[in-house]
């Protein structure tokens, strides 16, 4: 789960981290209140899970109440990547001295946390060499090392104190919340010497959660991913009209590549796991009856155990309820496939051996509806 | 990196041994729906469910495999250094810690869902009592027509001397059925897992075959997210890794930034991207099929080289 830039706050903050004042705003009523508490100027961030605010204009200066006016409901109604901003933080704006890049990330190959560390701030550290990379035991970083990546930095000695405590800190939001990644881009150095974290990038491991109840208010599901994933499902809305249904992330992923392959284009991604019943074919195509630009529906499911008699009888059970009105192609590995073929014999769903076919004869209905 | 982990002597032992492929696994949540499950299915495949934990449960039987409380009296009574772990994620830690502190060197971790923090405790406590686990959110890990510790289903796979690692369980099941019926049968199958922190990464899994004489190829199913497939380049390159190998990668048409049913199928950037995964396959001469199907047909092409 990837906080939102004032939501990350909130948790810096908790942790000692301070951050320049700051009033989220949602409604143009909120904001006039903020402008109020904060004063003019500052700047208007857009509340977006994607990166590249900066770049895609959505992140403003405000001068006055007029500018507010404008700025704010055009900031509100504007997509970035495809995301509608939840909110506008409003942001007091500090005196920069210095501004550092500072991270503390899940090092996967590593199976450890590492720190990132970088005396340019504001920038993207995938594409600078001026950088530190530290691991860290899970049990804790020491003063020692804090200090020695302090001097590497060159930190002012005025500051050098704030930064080993802040440093620390940030360990402990990665720990205590369970973070895959805790970022501030960029870390300020203010005219006092204190430090201001002008931003927060922060991911929660989702399999965390159920024991961090503070921060389940921070789920943001639409509609549709929570009725997924109250059937323990995983979906991804993607942008064409053809539904990949299948049991494991990989065999779904692999599926869906090879969909593309053909240009035929993906509008879903679900994987309902490792069983493949009459119940979860029937739940699944129940959330993708939810898409209505979905044309199409392939299903692919293998496995030792998949009785394909009884996915068929789930998906005639979907038709007969209308849930299911477009037409269904499935190849289904495993018990019971010639029943489960006479099972859907007359209905719009068609059953193959192999899943190349059933992409093939998919994409091939697809370019015939288009050219008539 | 370990060459100290002889995994094939853990799981079916040496020919001398009196109990040669026949070397006792303990089950933890043997009783819960998953666990008796695959109980069955394993012990049907051949594997010696020696004991089963169950907190609670202790003194019954499963079928006709005693059920304990605790770890300890299962590894007393059954002599099992291995455990398939099948409790929820939520008590998978201690699950684990229990096991490793009683004797167990090789822990199969079942669940999925489990939380990366307990993940890297386990690992390290792991690394520092000289066991190793498998997983968390893996298939487990299968010698052909010998043993299996895990869910995967029996049929596509086949004796042989091919070995496949793989990031997706589906997938295994499926890139093992085409080798099957091309020929190259298995003489290990093992699941990573789909997490971001694997116990047993790609690296570790080709230091436990690496001086074999019986394995003479490699089939590597990967995914997107991570750099598990560029260090694993790497390392076929730097330490000169003779055997052919052939990989697969899924997700190359995911969007970015969007998990793909994996808790470790995510791509941030360049990082994680099939792309840059294929790029560095390429340095280190491993062809990557387009599809499962592909696999042995490009297997068969790089023997032949």
């Amino acid at each position: 789960m990837r906080l939102l830039e004032y939501q990350g706050k909130e948790l810096f903050n908790q942790f000692g981290i301070e951050t320049p004042e700051s009033v989220l705003a949602e409604s143009a009523e909120d904001a006039r209140i903020g402008s109020q508490k904060l004063g003019f100027p500052f700047v208007l961030k857009s509340q977006l899970t994607v990166g590249g605010r900066g770049k895609a204009g959505a992140i403003q200066k405000c001068k006055d109440s007029s500018e507010l006016e404008t700025k704010f409901g055009e900031l509100l109604m504007k997509e970035v990547k495809g995301e509608l901003p939840r909110g506008i933080l409003l942001e007091k704006m500090v005196d920069i001295v210095k501004e550092i890049y500072l991270s503390i990330f899940l090092n996967r190959s590593k199976r450890c946390f590492s720190i990132i560390a970088s005396s340019e701030g504001g920038i993207d550290i995938e594409q600078t060499d001026n950088k530190i990379i530290q691991d860290i035991s899970i049990d804790g970083i020491s003063g020692e090392l804090a200090n020695t990546i302090a001097s590497n930095l060159n930190i002012p000695d005025k500051s050098k104190e704030s930064f080993v405590n802040l440093l620390l800190n940030l360990f402990r939001v990665v720990v205590e919340k369970e973070a895959e990644l805790a970022e501030i881009n960029p870390l300020a150095i203010i005219s006092d010497d204190s430090l201001l974290a002008l931003d927060a990038k922060v991911i929660i491991d989702d399999n965390a959660l159920f024991r961090h109840e503070d921060l389940q208010k921070y789920l943001y599901l639409s509609d549709l991913e929570k009725q997924a994933a109250k059937n323990g499902f995983s979906f991804v809305e993607l942008e064409g009209d053809i539904a990949i249904i299948g049991n494991g992330a990989g065999l779904v992923m692999s599926t869906l590549d090879m969909v593309t392959a053909a240009n035929g284009k993906a509008g879903a991604f679900l994987d309902f796991g490792g069983r493949a019943t009459s119940e979860t074919i029937y739940e699944a195509l129940k959330v993708i009856s939810r898409l209505p630009k979905i044309k199409t529906i392939l299903v692919n499911l293998y496995g030792g155990i998949v009785r394909t008699d009884l996915v068929a009888l789930g998906i005639l059970e979907a038709y007969k309820n209308n849930i299911l009105t477009v037409p269904v192609y499935a190849r289904i590995s495993g018990a019971q496939s010639e029943r489960a073929k006479e099972l859907l014999n007359g209905s719009k769903a068609r059953l193959f051996d192999t899943v190349e076919e059933a992409i093939n004869a998919l994409v091939l209905k697809i370019n015939n509806n288009q050219t008539k | 990196m370990s060459t100290q982990f002889d995994i094939f002597r853990i799981l079916s032992g040496d020919e001398s041994d009196a109990d040669f492929e026949k070397k006792p696994v303990i089950i933890q949540g043997i009783t819960g729906s998953f666990g008796s499950t695959h109980t069955k299915l394993m012990r049907s495949y051949g594997t010696n469910i020696a004991a089963g934990v169950t907190p609670g449960k202790g003194g019954s039987k499963f079928e006709d495999v005693p059920v304990f409380n605790t770890v300890e009296e299962a590894v007393k009574s059954s002599g099992s250094v291995i455990s398939g772990i099948f409790v929820p994620a939520p008590f998978f830690y201690k699950a684990a810690k229990e096991s490793l502190d009683n004797g167990i060197k090789l822990i199969v971790a079942i669940p999925e869902h489990v939380p990366i923090i307990d993940s890297i405790k386990v690992y390290e406590y792991a690394h520092k009592k000289g066991a190793r686990m498998i997983g968390p959110n893996t298939p487990g890990v299968i010698i052909p027509e010998i043993m299996k510790v895990g869910i995967m289903p029996a049929q596509p796979f086949t004796k042989g001397n091919t070995v496949v690692f793989s990031r997706s369980g589906t997938l295994m099941y499926e890139v093992s059925f085409h080798l099957s019926n091309s020929g190259f049968g298995q003489r290990l199958g093992l699941g990573i897992g789909g997490d971001p922190i694997n116990g047993t990464n790609l690296i570790d899994s080709f230091e436990l075959i690496r001086n074999r004489g019986d394995v003479d190829s490699v089939v590597v199913v990967g995914e997107i997210g991570g750099d598990a497939e560029e260090q694993l380049a790497d390392y076929i390159i730097k330490t000169n890794f003779s055997k052919p190998v052939v990989a697969y990668i899924a997700g190359r048409s995911a969007p970015k930034e969007k998990r793909m049913g994996h808790a470790g199928a995510i791509v941030y950037g360049n990082y994680g991207s099939a792309d840059s995964k294929i790029n560095n396959y390429a340095k280190a001469d491993v062809p990557v099929a387009n599809s499962p199907r592909e696999v042995p047909l490009l297997l068969r092409a790089k023997i032949r080289k």
